[in-house]
């Protein structure tokens, strides 16, 4: 890989030296500065601006020449509910279908993921033979893509998969998971706790093992019992980490999307339908592309990650250096 | 030694103990865990290099059996072998060559010429493990996964390239240069952590899109080129070199692209390598954004045309779990080597 950078460098060399020599440019950060800026530019910051010139036009034109003003009509489009609490009584009743079903999934997802990371990572935390094996174990499925995953539990749950013919072994029912909405929902909670806990993990695992030793040892001596120990020690000492954990693990929750779309595509119904693949039907897959009512769901999608993202930066203050 | 029991189980520490019951639980529930996270991706190894008929099967078997077939003069096709096991000929091993109704037509390879009838109660098929690598070749032979391969490995590789090149010079810039508005363009940094791509899909569309960049592989490339992760890394790394080996470059008249690239980049390989491993994962695995900006299957990712398989009803499951196999050996390849990177790598920078 040198061999193709190397000349690469060499040719960038040259106008840069140019302008620090002719130019007299005695600071060139701006110029190492550059491309980046450019990038977070044009594909994170004027994005940002346009998603609200495109929240606030309508029409299925994607230039913003052809979109008229419509004023907040997407907004009013998605909030125009008879109760927040019943999608049927909703004008756009899909949008909070995949409204309730994000709540409902992060809530499940998030809270039994955290559960069972702390669980492992205190397990891992503790005199084990083969510490590495194990937690590499619990970590492996964090590297797959989702596709993969989402095939991997398609090719186990489907109908004349392994699991109704084990199920159907020990003398029980076999069944149809994945088209009835309860067992689709419970599976996809199930099939993203199993793809990602592994991370969560490892980062509970690092703030345990950065308890001080010598706390323990005194706690020893005062021959505290180890539940005691947990409740007044490990508990308070791993805060920090656990809230980092509980909000990182917040945010992707809310943008849930690739792994659940490959397993059941949102369904049954739109049973597992959430927010992002909301956003993705309404602007990309179906026609007419109504890219207005995307960018509007897009932007109350964007509050809550603002929010979270604060949460988290308050969380982790610790460790970001300014 | 005397106890061998005894042996394998005693814990660091303590040697003469035996285990507590809490750590007979602890490996209860590690044991499960091993099975959880291990068996299915096992299960998938195994029937991905099963026949269709035999994925078909159900209950299903766990090793990978196919019907063994012999060719018998006087037909062009290799007949499969059955084990008569009742009537007339009970005990023989004779090759079908078709079955109408109940009745089988059957033949025995050693007399070709004499055709017999078995009701097809009377016959067990004969099975043998073979691994079906056919479900493989014909992956390239039949679906286009060159294609969708070279995709996947040239997105990956120069997104990778490219990324660390522009965060590293970003990083550099911010570590080693004082100059004015040096906190702005870090908050700005910041700000991009709050501005994931899920919630600027459409407007992200249409600046591709004005750019020319939907449907080419470089729509994939560049808008997620420049990453708040990489340059927080890379920077954090950087500050610790001391300020000191740069002032001696500039007493021998290096430019400060030089230094960069000869002194600053080879200093921060680890930062680097950390920060390649993770982009080479981001991108060999990225979905929703290829989905969006790819439309010609031609351009497809592997990850793109996985997804179209499974949803195209033409698709055979054993074509469908090879290619699985496929896009999943290459992470498992690199994880097995670089697991330990890979862990340090994804707790420092908290993920995406």
């Amino acid at each position: 890989m040198l061999a193709v950078l190397n000349p690469l460098m060499r040719l960038i060399e040259v106008p840069m030296k140019w302008m620090q020599d002719t130019l007299g440019l005695k600071n060139p950060a701006w110029l190492f500065l550059l491309p980046n800026l450019i990038l977070f530019g044009l594909f994170a910051f004027l994005p940002v601006i346009i998603n609200f010139v495109y929240s606030l036009t309508g029409s299925d034109g994607i230039l913003l020449a052809n979109r008229p003003y419509v004023g907040a009509s997407n907004f009013d489009y998605l909030l125009d509910c008879g109760s927040y609490v019943d999608p049927n009584s909703c004008r756009d009743d899909f949008f909070w279908r995949a409204v309730h079903n994000t709540i409902l999934f992060v809530i499940l997802q998030v809270g039994l993921m955290v559960g069972f990371s702390l669980l492992t990572a205190l397990i891992l935390n503790r005199k084990i033979r083969a510490r590495g094996f194990f937690r590499s174990v619990f970590f492996f499925p964090v590297l797959l893509s989702p596709v993969v995953v989402a095939l991997i539990w398609k090719w186990i749950l489907q109908r004349e998969g392994v699991l109704n013919a084990w199920l159907e072994a020990i003398g029980l029912e076999s069944f149809n998971w994945l088209l009835d909405p309860s067992w689709a929902f419970g599976w996809s909670v199930f099939l993203s706790i199993w793809a990602h806990m592994g991370f969560y993990t490892l980062i509970l695992l690092a703030g345990l093992q950065a308890i001080p030793r010598d706390v323990y040892e005194a706690a020893m001596m005062d021959r505290a019992s180890p539940w005691r120990v947990f409740r007044r020690i490990t508990l308070p000492l791993l805060m920090p980490t656990m809230l980092v954990v509980l909000v990182l693990a917040l945010i992707k929750g809310v943008q849930t999307f690739d792994e659940i779309f490959a397993f059941t595509g949102g369904g049954p119904g739109s049973a597992t339908t959430f927010i992002i693949q909301y956003i993705y039907n309404t602007g990309f897959a179906g026609t007419p592309r109504l890219f207005g009512l995307a960018s509007a769901a897009s932007i109350m999608l964007a509050v809550v990650l603002v929010i979270l993202t604060f949460l988290q930066l308050w969380a982790n203050r610790k460790n970001v250096d300014g | 030694m005397a106890n061998p029991v005894k042996f394998l189980t005693r814990t660091r520490g303590n040697g003469s103990g035996g285990l507590h019951w809490t750590d007979w639980l602890s490996y209860f529930y590690l044991f499960c865990g091993v099975l959880l996270m291990f068996l299915p991706v096992i299960w998938l190894g195994f029937s991905s290099f099963k026949t269709e008929a035999d994925l078909l099967r159900f209950p299903p078997r766990l090793l990978p059996m196919a019907q063994e077939t012999v060719m018998v003069d006087g037909y062009d096709e290799p007949l499969p072998l059955y084990r008569i096991k009742g009537g007339e000929h009970e005990g023989k091993t004779l090759a079908q060559i078709r079955r109408v109704g109940i009745i089988a037509q059957m033949v025995d390879p050693d007399a070709p010429d004499e055709r017999l009838k078995v009701n097809i109660k009377e016959r067990e098929p004969i099975e043998s493990f073979r691994l079906a690598t056919e479900n493989y070749t014909e992956l390239f032979e039949k679906f286009n996964f060159g294609r969708y391969l070279w995709n996947s490995v040239f997105i990956t590789a120069t997104a990778t390239i490219i990324m660390l090149i522009v965060n590293s010079m970003a990083a550099f810039a911010l570590s080693k240069y004082q100059f004015k508005g040096r906190t702005v363009v870090l908050a700005l940094v910041i700000g991009t952590l709050m501005i994931p791509q899920t919630v600027v899909l459409v407007p992200l569309f249409m600046i591709s899109r004005e750019l020319y960049l939907t449907d080419s592989l470089w729509g994939v490339i560049i808008p997620g080129a420049a990453t708040p992760t990489g340059v927080f890394l890379l920077r954090q790394y950087m500050l610790t070199i001391p300020d000191e080996i740069l002032d001696a470059a500039r007493m021998d008249k290096a430019s400060e692209w030089k230094i960069f690239w000869r002194i600053i980049l080879p200093l921060s390989a680890p930062a680097i390598a950390v920060l390649a491993i993770l982009a080479i994962m981001w991108r060999w695995n990225d979905f929703l954004w290829p989905l969006i900006v790819l439309s010609d299957s031609d351009n497809f990712t592997l990850q793109l045309a996985l997804n179209a398989f499974q949803g195209d009803l033409n698709t055979q499951w054993s074509n469908l779990l090879a290619m699985t196999m496929l896009v999943l050996l290459p992470i498992a390849i690199v994880f097995a080597f670089l697991q330990k990177y890979i862990a340090t790598g994804i707790a420092s920078t908290g993920g995406k």
